[in-house]
């Protein structure tokens, strides 16, 4: 009898701890994040939290600090995703080329490492004054920088850190995606008497295209959402100069325990992601197609 | 047969799969680098503390050991004083039979992971570290902490009048004791005696004369700043406290903000003048571990920070500069001199812990005068009067330093933050005009911003 349940339900029944962990680890905590969105709570076990409606969305939409962050997310995020790409790519092609393992392991390390250990050591290597960054920069004759600490400097050094430690992940995503190629079409464009530069243009780059819109999918999604290398190495400043969505959906939290409007902005940024990334998908559907 | 055997089988494996996501699950949030100490495992940590109260009514006990196995989870900070007290622990735990289970947690991890706990209303940890500056206010409002004025009002033995009062001041919130301090810190001046012996100058007792000597000093040409700090907009509030208190000024008076008063603007001025014009580049972003890595890199030659750091500044291991660093009282302003005399950290009670008696056991055996002897002997500044009248328990410290903070303590102010809920926005909203004057903009019109903006937390927080 139970044996049968069990026979006609398998399906399910083996699925179960996986929807469960879905709906555990990933629906609830964002339904509850939208519900308190809504209270006005510091985290009070004795004052329970306050219905406000809509009032942090208003709050949060109507202050210019929130703007300041959805502009740096923007500004780091497209800093960083187009160095990161254009580097990427071209150190993949150039490792096809070679096929030298020893150097792709090199150039994965980054990426291993622990992200806020990193960040610890580039503020080190940015200090203004004994670091070698400035160093190497007066040795070659140029003006010293202020780097983490200065509002004009601190989102592009971020940049920097953020490309030297993610720039790997393109570049292990378009390897993949080159070592799938087929070689017909290289073949009859050497027949044809090709150069390399429009094997490459016309070739190379146009198959690749699904893979690196795939890389730039999971890149984007990500430095959206960076988080440790600023945490580490600024906390935002100076000023509110780096502060990030996500920087200051952590600040509102435990730094100001204001859990409604931190709620409120994880909600819209939540959106925000969301939306690139449907973008980003619409976008590969519409270009495999016209591939 | 076979139908059941397969039904146990898949079972079995949901199970076991089941039990690796719990696992996962509980690895993710729990895993925040905590040790603990001895007999106590981590395992525990998640857990409630055991054996309610038969642990008291057990009359054959030995009266050396009357709390005998009660067990207390007590949180603390990564600091030079929890590894003293570790190392007696095993004293007290013979003497009394309360098992301490202490678990170590990075300041803000500490702050974080007290909240989360104990918005839950968790039993655990029965007492744990905070900056009653920084957190009292908060962590009495939600519900977090047990006054403990009972505990300590009628015990003699304890004498909790004997703690320096600014201390105590910065504990105490509407009459309720939350917190024991524990470590007391001070707002002190590091100089660079040999710079002020070559320049011929004498060590500057007002704000006026540092800001001349850090004139006279400042030579970027070979590599010297003037003036170093802490720039890093949050962090640099209690450090310009000392210079705004010593213009007449404060963060608030009468329950008003009070930031755009020209007395607190001079404090604010001073401070933010001297890091533009004689400060290092990027003090923006420094908070005290680059100010002092310049200080005792031999790059600069004034510093004011908190007088805990001293022990950097003369580490020759760290500090090239060791054999030439000097300690000075705050600089005295245009009304006096008024640095900051406070408790950095504290000990608290959960409101609900299970051995409320167990845990002010221990918070009073850790802060007796007898162990506070100890702890202080061994280099941790501590808050008792008595303590610090013993010589003895100075001998480690520079003796320059010692009458600096005994002088300190004597004058000093009870606060370096606004005394209000949210004491994090607070610090943001003020660090604003300074970090605004230091890159260059109108002091005036940052501090009525900063003034308003400070205010309308003030009115939110009067109305909740």
């Amino acid at each position: 009898m139970s044996s049968s349940w069990l026979d006609r339900n398998f399906k399910w029944v083996t699925t179960l701890p996986a929807v469960l962990f879905v709906i555990v680890m990933m629906a609830f905590p964002i339904l509850y994040t939208v519900r308190l969105s809504l209270y006005d709570w510091g985290l009070s076990a004795l004052v329970p939290p306050r219905w406000v409606g809509l009032q942090n969305y208003t709050d949060l939409l109507t202050s210019a600090r929130f703007w300041n962050a959805v502009m740096n997310t923007f500004y780091f995020s497209t800093l960083a995703l187009a160095f990161q790409l254009i580097l990427g790519v071209a150190i993949a092609l150039l490792l096809h080329r070679k096929n030298t393992r020893i150097a792709k392991t090199i150039f994965l390390m980054p990426m291993v490492a622990t992200p806020v250990a990193m960040g610890l050591v580039w503020v080190l290597l940015f200090q203004p004054t004994n670091g070698v960054l400035n160093q190497i920069l007066v040795s070659i004759g140029l003006k010293p920088l202020a780097w983490l600490g200065s509002v004009h400097t601190v989102i592009p050094s971020l940049v920097i850190v953020d490309v030297w430690e993610w720039t790997p992940m393109i570049t292990l995503i378009v390897l993949a995606g080159l070592s799938t190629l087929p070689q017909e079409p290289f073949e009859s464009a050497v027949v044809d008497g090709a150069s390399s530069w429009q094997k490459l243009w016309y070739i190379t780059l146009p198959m690749l295209r699904p893979t690196i819109l795939v890389a730039v999918m999971l890149r984007l999604i990500d430095v959206l959402k960076t988080f440790d290398i600023i945490y580490a190495t600024t906390q935002g400043g100076p000023g509110t100069s780096s502060e990030t969505l996500n920087i200051l959906g952590y600040v509102l939290a435990f730094q100001y325990y204001k859990f409604g409007s931190a709620s409120a902005l994880l909600v819209v940024f939540f959106t925000i992601v969301l939306g690139f990334t449907l973008l980003m998908i619409g976008l590969r559907k519409k270009l495999g197609r016209s591939a | 047969m076979r139908g059941l055997a397969k039904t146990i089988k898949t079972l079995i494996g949901m199970a076991l799969i089941v039990s690796l996501l719990a696992a996962c699950g509980g690895g993710g949030s729990g895993g925040n680098g905590s040790t603990s100490s001895g007999a106590g495992s981590s395992a525990s940590s998640g857990g409630q503390a055991s054996s309610g109260g038969n642990g008291s009514s057990e009359n054959n006990a030995k009266p050396a050991q009357p709390f005998k196995g009660q067990r207390l989870v007590v949180y603390m900070a990564n600091h030079p004083w929890v590894e003293l007290i570790k190392s007696y622990l095993p004293e007290f735990e013979e003497e009394t039979g309360i098992e301490v289970d202490i678990q170590n947690f990075a300041d803000d991890q500490l702050s974080q992971k007290v909240s989360v706990q104990l918005t839950t209303r968790a039993a655990t940890p029965d007492l744990f570290m905070m900056r009653p500056l920084q957190e009292a206010r908060q962590f009495l409002r939600n519900g977090f902490i047990e006054p403990m004025n009972s505990y300590i009002e009628n015990d003699e033995e304890y004498d909790f009048g004997d703690f320096s009062k600014s201390a105590v001041d910065g504990t105490v919130v509407d009459g309720q004791v939350t917190a024991i301090p524990i470590i007391a810190d001070q707002h002190i001046m590091y100089y660079r005696k040999d710079l002020l012996e070559n320049a011929g100058l004498s060590v500057p007792q007002t704000i006026e004369e540092l800001g001349e000597a850090i004139k006279a000093l400042h030579d970027e040409k070979n590599g010297v700043y003037g003036f170093v700090a802490r720039g890093q907009r949050s962090l640099l509030v209690p450090q310009v406290s000392s210079y705004v208190f010593s213009e007449g000024g404060d963060f608030m008076a009468d329950g008003k903000a009070a930031v755009n008063t020209p007395e607190a603007i001079r404090g604010f001025k001073y401070y933010a003048d001297w890091l533009r014009e004689y400060g290092p580049p990027g003090v923006l972003n420094m908070s005290w571990p680059e100010a002092m890595g310049l200080f005792t890199q031999g790059k600069a030659a004034f510093f004011t920070d908190a007088s805990s750091l001293f022990s950097n500044a003369i580490d020759k291991e760290k500090s090239v500069v060791a054999d030439s660093v000097g300690f000075a009282l705050f600089p005295e302003g245009s009304h006096g001199r008024r640095p900051y005399n406070i408790a950095a950290w504290g000990m608290s009670l959960n409101a609900n812990a299970k051995n409320k008696e167990a845990a002010m056991e221990f918070i009073k055996w850790a802060t007796s005068k007898e162990i506070m002897t100890r702890t202080q002997t061994e280099g941790v500044p501590g808050v008792r009067e008595s303590v610090w009248a013993n010589p003895e328990t100075t001998s480690k410290f520079p003796a320059e330093l010692v009458e600096v903070l005994k002088k300190s303590q004597e004058i000093g102010v009870g606060h370096d933050r606004p005394q209000v809920i949210a004491v994090g926005e607070a610090r943001d909203i003020i660090g604003a005009i300074v970090q605004k004057a230091i890159l260059g903009e109108d002091i005036q019109a940052a501090a009525d911003q900063a003034n308003e903006e400070f205010q309308a937390l003030i009115d939110r927080e009067a109305q909740s």
